[in-house]
């Protein structure tokens, strides 16, 4: 198959990205994030990750692939299976027709990933382009270049079982447009966005939810060296580890912005991306401090000035995406 | 961030000699994918997640090795899981995980139910019954 891998900084943008360009819509990853409405912010203390609450900094699992296709208008091949030796068949099937297929994987039992980056997650998404024997050749959008996997490896990885179980999930994209009405999607994913960050009565997603982990980190107990250590780490390992390009997907976002203003030709977006590229410096900062804090050397910041730091960031978030929901609901 | 700011500290990064793609910002401010080999912080972030699991996953060998639990809760830390995450993998309540976490009870578990267990830890079910026979080494 004639394909060309391409370096992502998250998986699931990443994957949607390779699939469409291979389809003969040429989409950068950034755009693939913007155009499906992926960034977010969520602080969901009642799903524990090894006894922490769940942070993210984008949409769950699988919104990407589902939101992006049904947006531009394609159709969205996907199958499950409950039993592994089908779910083998039916992805070698796929590669016989010559498909670039998409997958669903856990991250602890691809044996190419460094075991220091190997935990269980489940929701890990990479693309299969063909196999030679026994062996796989895959496009892992977070690696510099196509690796391969042993079938049993691979096996193990797609039915591992726990939260977000993929079970063995396979996807491809058919009917895929060759032009589509940019400046319709891009309104349209720019208001869902703002809906998101900043629209939804719910004190854990979007805004709410900074100011809520602020509020948080303002109160915990100093004595506990430990937990705050661990705890703070945590939002960094967060933030920073699983794919989100840095920054928790906020450099990302600047990027479509700024895509979508040239594309457009609309000054407010390439203004709105510089904002959110500050943003996301502060992003990073906030993360130095945690990390600081923890390390417990000389000038150690305190929780209070990481609080306020955090609530800095809420309010520039704010600011910025009322400014956009306005540019996107203007006609 | 700007290019220029795009951290390359390589030393004890996670990565493993890999590279991560950033999106950062050249002089005139257009955005661009850029290469990081690793960042301090987050390296940082990491260690403290893995370093925790270590020591859990010493305490819970000399444990077992002592005969005061089985050998499961050694094997579930050293898998990278907690009792939630085990619980999820083999389709077990909690309650009963636990259970199996003493000594006598684990001595009595039936095959099917170390099958669960093998194929959460993915190690041959022979294993798991040399351990529930009195095995103490190492994997």
């Amino acid at each position: 198959m004639n394909f060309n891998h391409q370096q992502s900084a998250h998986c699931e943008s990443g994957v949607m990205s390779s699939l469409l360009t291979h389809a003969g819509l040429p989409m950068s990853e950034p755009m693939a994030l913007g155009l499906s409405s992926g960034i977010a912010f969520a602080y969901i203390p009642l799903v524990k990750l090894s006894g922490m609450p769940l942070i993210a900094y984008r949409m769950p699992p699988k919104h990407i692939i589902k939101t992006l296709s049904k947006r531009l208008g394609c159709r969205l091949h996907s199958a499950t299976f409950s039993n592994p030796a089908a779910g083998k068949q039916a992805l070698d099937q796929a590669l016989e027709q010559g498909r670039l297929v998409g997958m669903q994987s856990s991250v602890f039992w691809l044996p190419y990933f460094p075991p220091e980056m190997r935990f269980h997650f489940n929701a890990h998404n990479l693309l299969a382009y063909g196999r030679e024997g026994e062996e796989y050749l895959l496009s892992d959008p977070v690696f510099e270049q196509p690796v391969r996997c042993a079938s049993d490896d691979l096996q193990r990885a797609r039915f591992a079982k726990g939260a977000l179980a993929a079970k063995g999930l396979l996807y491809w994209l058919e009917d895929v447009p060759s032009e589509v009405d940019w400046e319709k999607l891009i309104r349209s994913s720019i208001v869902s966005t703002s809906r998101i960050i900043d629209g939804l009565p719910l004190p854990w997603i979007g805004i709410r939810g900074i100011e809520y982990l602020a509020r948080k980190i303002a109160r915990l107990d100093e004595q506990a060296k430990k937990y705050n250590r661990l705890y703070l780490t945590h939002i960094v390992r967060m933030q920073e580890e699983i794919g989100t390009g840095g920054a928790g997907f906020r450099f990302m976002y600047a990027s479509f912005l700024q895509e979508a203003g040239s594309l457009l030709n609309e000054p407010t977006l390439c203004a709105a991306s510089q904002q959110l590229t500050a943003i996301g410096d502060q992003w990073r900062q906030f993360a130095l401090l945690c990390v600081q804090h923890s390390r417990g050397k000389s000038e150690v910041p305190s929780l209070a000035e990481i609080s306020s730091a955090l609530l800095a960031i809420a309010q520039a978030e704010r600011v910025l995406f009322k400014e956009l929901a306005r540019w996107a609901k203007r006609k | 961030m700007k290019l220029d700011e795009v951290p390359q500290d390589a030393e004890c990064s996670a990565y493993a000699g890999h590279q991560k793609l950033l999106y950062a910002v050249d002089e005139e401010g257009c955005y661009q994918g850029a290469q990081s080999a690793g960042w301090d912080a987050e390296n940082y972030a990491t260690q403290q997640a893995l370093a925790e699991l270590e020591v859990l996953e010493q305490q819970a060998k000399l444990r077992w090795q002592a005969g005061e639990t089985s050998v499961l809760p050694y094997l579930m830390y050293r898998y990278r899981m907690d009792e939630l995450a085990l619980a999820q993998c083999t389709g077990l309540w909690r309650w009963r995980i636990r259970r199996h976490f003493k000594v006598p009870v684990f001595q009595q578990l039936p095959a099917r139910i170390l099958i669960r267990y093998a194929q959460a830890f993915s190690l041959p079910v022979e294993q798991l019954l040399a351990y529930q026979q009195g095995q103490l080494d190492e994997l």
